[in-house]
């Protein structure tokens, strides 16, 4: 079977021409996946209005809505996101520099691997939420202790991964690449670095999850702003449709970020097998 | 170099602990000369292949070559992350365009896959790309670590025309690492065999490309009989 096309010039060589990248066109979401949870969402509904669910346990999604839909009329919600999304931000930055920067030091130099590896994994067995009231201490109850939280959690999964991701990394290509005239530096760049892209974006999504978990626990202990205040506030006045309005905006910004990296990840790793 | 040879390696001695690899070896390979390689496993092969790739430079003695140097080794040793045009020009200082791997990839009838990740070539494939990274560089020596070892037979037989091909058109001189006899008798202009790090034998092939496996029968038979291998009673 060919189709000829009219007035199109016939190519001599038409093996040169690359095949086009077509992705494969992605499928609706399957709806029948939805008919679990919209029926837990309705009989949620339906126990608060019968009054099995009182509302000082446990509001209905309808009150729930409204709430969010009134706290976001009033900013107060869009002040607490972003009070909340700063800490993660700054701690997030911060912790990753010190977890990328020492898995680069470790995995790299041998005495970087002696000095820095050791202590890197004591510390790394510590249940790292424990240490709140040491953070209280040295940071007092500002903005501090929670970054530093953040920091702490964001920094062991990147350590790890990036690290795992340089030590390695494949010789062979380094003893090709070598032979190629490479100096040290373009085989990091160009050979170790690259190939430790994946694990380190495996590490970054580890560490994300954990950074708004730390922040959750952080801003539990004292704060006078932010989503976790905006939820402690709302226990003392038995709110609990502004808490549920509170863990569904955690919730919406864990899986936003989780969907960012995913979304680098596909960009950044098209070279590997689907 | 003042000898005009494109690789002079004198009294070169490679240790590995007590154990010694290279044992005061002499070897001289003239510009555009295919030589083969031939030795059992551990006979140090490889081992001269990483000095004169300048790999290893813990050495006693000296080894020199002329000019440029590239190494196409027994795995393609692609970076996966780079398009295969990409790999193609890997080497290159500056990095050139994407012409210039295009040209290479066409000697190796390759070009359709220029924009391919080497994930989705086949192993035949890969080698042909390695070569073309290899040769974009216009090396003058050209060192091929059993490149073909890993590669279905069909594939191979294809591969051995090619590179002969290819060394005729650019003219580099060749060392070809490998345990096929026959691979050798086919290719090389000079086949050395060498056992405990000493040049054991050397035998020089004239007969005119492109060769057939018989032509060399009688050579076949010595090359067998020093790597250990006697073929009935007749050798």
């Amino acid at each position: 079977m060919s189709v000829s096309t009219l007035g199109a010039p016939a190519r001599a060589d038409s093996a040169q021409q690359p095949p086009p990248e077509r992705k494969p066109r992605r499928k609706l979401p399957d709806l029948r996946r939805w008919i679990s949870p919209l029926a837990i969402v309705a009989l949620w509904q339906i126990a608060c209005e019968t009054g099995l669910l009182p509302p000082d346990k446990l509001s209905s999604p309808w009150t729930v809505l409204q709430a969010g839909i009134e706290l976001a009329g009033t900013g107060e919600l869009g002040d607490a996101f972003v009070v909340s999304t700063t800490r993660v931000g700054i701690g997030f930055a911060i912790g990753a520099a010190i977890g990328v920067l020492l898995g680069i030091v470790a995995g790299l130099s041998r005495w970087g691997n002696y000095l820095v590896d050791p202590p890197v994994q004591m510390l790394r067995t510590l249940p790292f939420l424990g240490l709140i009231p040491l953070f209280i201490l040295w940071f007092g109850i500002g903005e501090e202790p929670k970054i530093a939280l953040v920091a702490l959690g964001v920094a062991f999964p990147l350590y790890l991964n990036v690290y795992a991701g340089i030590r390695n990394v494949d010789s062979h290509l380094i003893e090709a690449t070598t032979a190629l005239g490479y100096t040290r530096s373009e085989r990091l760049f160009h050979v170790v670095l690259p190939s430790a892209l994946p694990n380190t974006l495996v590490g970054l999504r580890q560490s994300l999850g954990v950074a708004w978990l730390s922040l959750i626990v952080g801003e539990q202990v004292n704060a006078s702003s932010g989503l976790g205040y905006l939820i402690n506030n709302a226990r003392e006045f038995l709110r609990t449709d502004v808490i549920v309005v509170g863990l569904v905006v955690y919730a919406a910004l864990g899986l936003a970020t989780d969907a960012i990296v995913r979304l680098v990840e596909r960009r950044a790793l098209r070279w590997r097998a689907a | 170099m003042a000898s005009g040879l494109t690789v002079e390696v004198r009294g070169l001695t490679k240790k590995f602990g007590d154990r010694t690899v290279l044992h005061e070896l002499d070897l001289d390979i003239a510009p555009g000369e295919f030589v083969a390689l031939l030795g059992r496993s551990g006979s140090g092969k490889s081992t001269l292949l990483k000095v004169l790739a300048g790999l290893d430079t813990d050495v006693n003695g000296s080894a020199t070559v002329d000019g440029k140097v590239s190494v196409a080794f027994q795995q393609p040793r692609l970076l996966p992350w780079r398009r295969v045009w990409r790999n193609v020009v890997l080497g290159l200082h500056p990095v050139v365009g994407r012409d210039v791997a295009i040209k290479a990839l066409t000697e190796v009838r390759l070009a359709d896959h220029a924009d391919a990740w080497p994930r989705t070539l086949s192993g035949g494939e890969a080698q042909r790309v390695s070569l073309a990274r290899a040769l974009v560089r216009e090396p003058n020596l050209l060192l091929l670590d059993e490149p073909f070892g890993a590669l279905d037979a069909l594939t191979r037989l294809a591969m051995h025309r090619l590179v002969e091909a290819l060394w005729q058109q650019h003219e580099p001189a060749v060392l070809l690492v490998t345990h096929d006899v026959d691979e050798a008798l086919l290719l090389a202009d000079r086949v050395l065999v060498l056992d405990e790090g000493r040049i054991a034998s050397e035998y020089v092939l004239g007969h005119p490309r492109p060769r057939e496996l018989s032509d060399h029968i009688d050579v076949r038979a010595k090359v067998l009989a020093d790597l250990g291998v006697t073929e009935r009673a007749s050798a």
